[in-house]
C-alpha cells in the first residue's frame, strides 16, 4: 500500500519564520502572512531573490468560517507580490499546515520546482468562542460525530477517559504536560502566552488585591488548577489549561533542493521523511487511545529516513489538548504504550530533559491558528537545530527532530522529520 | 427485509429517518457479512458494494466519555450549558461496530463515578423546537 523509499530528490529548508502569535483584532489572515514571510526572509543567511520562488502552498483551515473569505491561496500570492505564480491552499483541518508542507516536500522531491514557498495562517479571534466552536466542529463529521453533541475539547476527553481507564492516568498528570509546555512558552518572544502557569497564577492574586477583591487563597499552582473558577471544567476531563487557545497566526518557510541548498546558507535543515495518513471517525476504531494515522504516518517518515524514535533529539508534536501530547509521545515511538504520562510525569519530555517535547510551547502556549501550526512547529526545529532558540535553546546538538501534526481527532496525521549534517 | 427498506439508500437522511422510527439500523455488507455503522455504501474490508440495512439489537458498553459544560449552538440552544451539563459518549455495540451518542441515566455533575464499560441500551432522544426538531442517537445506563 505505502512506498517507504527515500525521497526521488533531497529537499532542504533554508529559511523559516512566522509572525508574532495571539489576538490581533486589526489583522487579516493576510497581514499576518506577510510578518511571517518577511521574519522567513530575514532568516535566509545568504539572502535571496523572491522572484525565484516558483510555487506556493498554504495550509489554511477555514478563512471561510473564520473571516467570511473563501480563496485565498491567491490573495496570499498578491500579497506578497508574487502572482501569476500557483497557488494551492491546503485543507486538512488542524494539520493543514503540516499538509501544505507535505505538498512542497513532495514538489521539490519530485524535480519540477526548485524553490517553493510553504505557509500557514489561521485568522480565529474575530469570532466568539461559541461560533470558534461550531466552526472547529465542522473538522469531526457533522452527520454521525456532532449529533451526539461532541465538540473538539470533548471528543479528546473521550479519549482521556479511556485512556484513564486503560492505564491509570489521574487527570492532574495531564496538567504536567500544560505546566511544561507553558514553561517553555514563557521563553519564546512569539507564544500567544509567554508566561508560565506560575506567573500567570501570581498576576491573577495581584489583580483581585488591585481591585480590591479579596485574594484567592490558592497555595500552590495544583490548587489554581483545581479550582472550578480559575481553571474551568470544558469537557471532562479536561479544563481550560488542557485546551490549547484561539489565536491568530501565520508562518513561512522555503523549501528548495538538497543540492542548492548551500546557495542559500551553511546551516540548512533537511527534510529526510515524510508521512501522511487518514483514519476512520474516532467511534469506528478498536482502540481510543492512540491515533492510528499518526503510528503510520510516523512508521512511513522513520522508514523514508531510514532512522528510529531513539535517534530523535527533539519534536513538536500536535498538543491541541494535553492529551494529545501524550498519546503522541507513544504513537511516535518514543514511549511505550501507557508510559507517556509518566514520562510526562517525570520531567523526560522538559525542555531540559532526555526526550524534549514541544519546547517552542507546543499549540498549548505558543497558540494554535490551525492551519499555520503545522508550519510553525518548523520553525521551532529551524531555530533549535541552528542553535538559535536563545533562552530555549536545548543543551547540545539537535542532529535529528520531528514534527506531528495532526488533524481533528487524528483522521489526518503528518509527520515530517529533519535533520542537521 | 421488505422491499421498502431494501430500497433505502446507506446514506444520513435514510439513517436520520429510521431513528425517527424508532430503529437503529446498520449496514451489512452481502459479500463478507461485515456490519457498519453507521451505515455505508463500499465494503472497506471487501470493497464489495453489496450493502443490506439490518437492525442493530441497541445493546453496547461505554468506551469513552465526556461532560461537556460548552456545546455546540445547537445544544446550547436546547438549554445545555455549566449549569446543566450532558454527557456524550462513544459506544461499542454488541455487533461490534462503534458510535457516537448522548449518554443518558447517569450523573453528568459527578464525571468521577461515570465507568468505562458501562452497559448501555439503544434510546431515542427527540430534541428542538420545530424545523429543528430531530430525533437522536441516544443510549441509557
Amino acid at each position: 500500500m505505502t512506498k517507504h523509499s527515500s525521497l526521488p530528490r533531497g529537499v532542504a529548508v533554508v529559511g523559516a519564520g512566522m509572525c508574532k502569535f495571539g489576538a490581533f483584532p486589526e489583522k487579516s489572515s493576510r497581514d499576518l502572512f506577510v510578518e511571517a514571510y518577511q521574519d522567513m526572509i530575514k532568516s535566509i543567511d545568504k539572502g535571496f531573490d523572491p522572484e525565484i520562488i516558483e510555487t506556493i502552498y498554504t495550509g489554511n483551515y477555514s478563512s471561510d468560517l473564520f473571516e467570511g473569505q473563501g480563496h485565498t491561496a491567491p490573495l496570499i500570492v498578491d500579497a506578497i507580490g508574487l502572482a501569476p505564480r500557483p497557488a494551492v491552499r491546503v485543507e486538512d483541518a488542524c494539520a493543514s499546515g503540516g499538509a501544505a508542507l507535505r505538498q512542497g516536500i513532495i514538489a521539490v522531491a519530485s524535480g519540477m520546482f526548485d524553490a517553493v514557498l510553504v505557509g500557514g495562517y489561521e485568522k480565529m479571534t474575530n469570532l466568539p468562542t461559541s461560533q470558534v466552536t461550531d466552526a472547529l466542529g465542522t473538522a469531526a463529521d457533522t452527520l454521525f460525530e456532532n449529533p451526539a453533541g461532541f465538540t473538539f475539547p470533548g471528543f479528546y476527553a473521550a479519549i482521556a477517559t479511556a485512556y484513564m481507564q486503560k492505564y491509570g492516568m489521574t487527570p492532574q498528570h495531564l496538567m504536567k504536560v500544560a505546566l511544561k509546555n507553558h514553561e517553555n512558552g514563557a521563553l519564546n518572544p512569539k507564544a500567544q502566552f509567554n508566561m508560565t502557569i506560575p506567573d500567570w497564577m501570581k498576576g491573577r492574586v495581584e489583580a483581585a488585591i488591585k481591585k480590591g477583591k479579596p485574594a484567592p487563597s490558592w497555595q500552590t499552582v495544583w490548587d489554581f488548577l483545581q479550582d472550578d473558577a480559575a481553571n474551568p471544567m470544558i469537557a471532562w476531563p479536561l479544563r481550560l489549561f488542557d485546551c490549547s487557545p484561539v489565536t491568530d497566526g501565520a508562518a513561512a518557510v522555503l523549501l528548495v533542493p538538497a543540492e542548492r541548498a548551500h546557495e542559500f546558507t551553511d546551516a540548512p535543515v533537511y527534510v529526510i521523511g515524510t508521512g501522511q495518513a487518514s483514519d476512520v471517525a474516532l467511534h469506528s476504531r478498536t482502540d481510543l487511545t492512540t491515533l492510528n494515522a499518526a503510528k503510520i504516518a510516523a512508521h512511513t517518515a522513520y522508514e523514508m529516513a531510514g532512522v528510529t524514535p531513539d535517534d530523535i533529539r527533539i519534536a513538536e508534536v500536535h498538543d491541541c489538548f494535553t492529551i494529545a501530547e501524550i498519546v503522541a509521545s507513544e504513537d511516535l515511538g518514543f514511549f511505550a504504550p501507557g508510559d507517556g504520562y509518566r514520562m510526562a510525569d517525570e520531567g523526560v519530555t522538559s525542555r531540559l530533559g532526555p526526550k524534549p517535547i514541544n519546547t517552542s510551547g507546543g499549540l498549548k502556549a505558543k497558540g494554535h491558528p490551525v492551519g499555520a501550526s503545522g508550519v510553525a512547529q518548523i520553525i521551532e526545529l529551524w531555530k533549535q537545530m541552528r542553535g538559535e532558540a536563545g533562552d530555549r535553546q536545548v543543551p547540545g546538538d539537535v542532529p535529528l527532530a520531528l514534527t506531528e501534526n495532526v488533524g481533528a481527532t487524528g483522521t489526518t496525521c503528518v509527520v515530517n522529520i529533519f535533520e542537521r549534517r | 427485509m421488505t422491499e421498502q427498506t431494501a430500497a433505502r439508500p446507506f446514506t444520513a437522511a435514510a439513517f436520520n429517518q429510521y431513528l425517527k422510527e424508532n430503529k437503529l439500523m446498520g449496514a451489512r455488507c452481502a459479500g463478507c457479512g461485515a456490519i457498519y455503522l453507521p451505515p455505508r455504501s463500499i465494503c472497506p474490508a471487501c470493497h464489495a458494494s453489496a450493502m443490506e440495512w439490518v437492525e442493530l439489537s441497541g445493546k453496547g458498553v461505554l468506551a469513552g466519555f465526556t461532560v461537556i459544560t460548552n456545546g455546540p449552538t445547537f445544544m446550547t440552544k436546547a438549554g445545555y450549558g455549566r449549569d446543566n451539563p450532558y454527557i456524550s459518549g462513544i459506544v461499542k455495540l454488541a455487533e461490534g461496530p462503534g458510535i457516537s451518542a448522548r449518554i443518558l441515566g447517569l450523573d453528568a455533575k459527578a464525571p468521577e463515578t461515570i465507568k468505562i464499560g458501562t452497559p448501555l441500551s439503544v434510546e431515542f432522544l427527540t430534541q428542538g423546537e420545530a424545523e429543528a426538531r430531530k430525533t437522536y442517537l441516544a443510549f441509557r445506563a
